[in-house]
């Protein structure tokens, strides 16, 4: 497992129904892309978040599947749009089988 | 080890091939990534948005972001990467739009593509150049 894996998620409070809003995650991570070599030349092996997605009430919102390609500490930003209160739940899959979660609460009104 | 004209002109001719071969083979990668993602669709250019910097100082950390309208997913390719695929977004039913952003390594100055595939199954394309001043994959 890599170590010290911290996600973070900036999601509104509160939003009115059907209004398009941000949202921003991070998570610290190495994402070792498996191109460099360590001083004696070996190649130092692959080792990322391959896969995230954000679901709203078990309804998808988006979901990104990611390459050696994306830098450190994966930043993503994008919206959503909904129409009822609840949780917004964040996963990150790692390439040694560990998941990340995360997740925020929302009120409509 | 006498080296005589004629090996001379074969030695030249072995070094542009090999010179050549990595770009050839990158532009084949990006090419093929492409037409796994278009699955058969067909590709036409414009209807999609990619904001990327002219020139990144930094290659290791890239902004970029794609917007794409009515998109299903969108893939971004960087051709000059050792391996060009940067990223796939799927969206889903409660996506507010079809756009994202995130940030992304480059190895150099490169051109980076963005393509969506649509509900109906054809794919929009666009493209950006970047110039890197320092390169993003360790090398």
């Amino acid at each position: 497992m890599a170590e010290n894996v911290k996600p973070r998620v900036r999601v509104p409070r509160s939003a009115s129904a059907g209004e398009v809003f941000e949202i921003k995650t991070l998570i610290s991570h190495i994402m070792e892309s498996g191109q460099r070599k360590d001083s004696d030349g070996n190649t130092i092996p692959r080792s990322i978040i391959n896969h995230f997605s954000c679901d709203f009430n078990g309804e998808n919102v988006i979901q990104a599947t990611l390459e050696g390609a994306i830098s450190t500490n994966p930043y993503f930003q994008f919206e959503a749009v909904i129409q009822e209160s609840g949780t917004f739940t964040f996963t990150w899959n790692d390439d040694d089988g560990s998941v990340y979660t995360d997740s925020k609460d929302i009120t409509v009104g | 080890m006498i080296i005589t004209r004629r090996d001379t002109l074969v030695m030249g001719a072995g070094a542009a091939v090999a010179t050549l071969l990595p770009l050839q083979a990158f532009a084949d990668a990006t090419e093929d990534a492409t037409m796994e993602f278009a699955a058969g669709g067909a590709i036409s250019d414009g209807g999609i948005e990619l904001t990327a910097p002219e020139i990144a100082e930094n290659g290791n950390t890239v902004p970029i972001s794609v917007s794409a309208p009515g998109a299903v997913s969108i893939l971004v390719l960087a051709s000059g990467n050792p391996n060009p695929r940067v990223i796939e977004f799927n969206f889903g039913p409660l996506a507010g739009s079809q756009s994202a952003s995130t940030r992304c390594r480059l190895a150099g100055t490169q051109d980076v593509f963005a393509l969506a595939k649509m509900a109906d199954g054809s794919v929009k394309r666009t493209s950006a150049t970047v110039k890197v001043t320092i390169g993003g994959c360790g090398g």
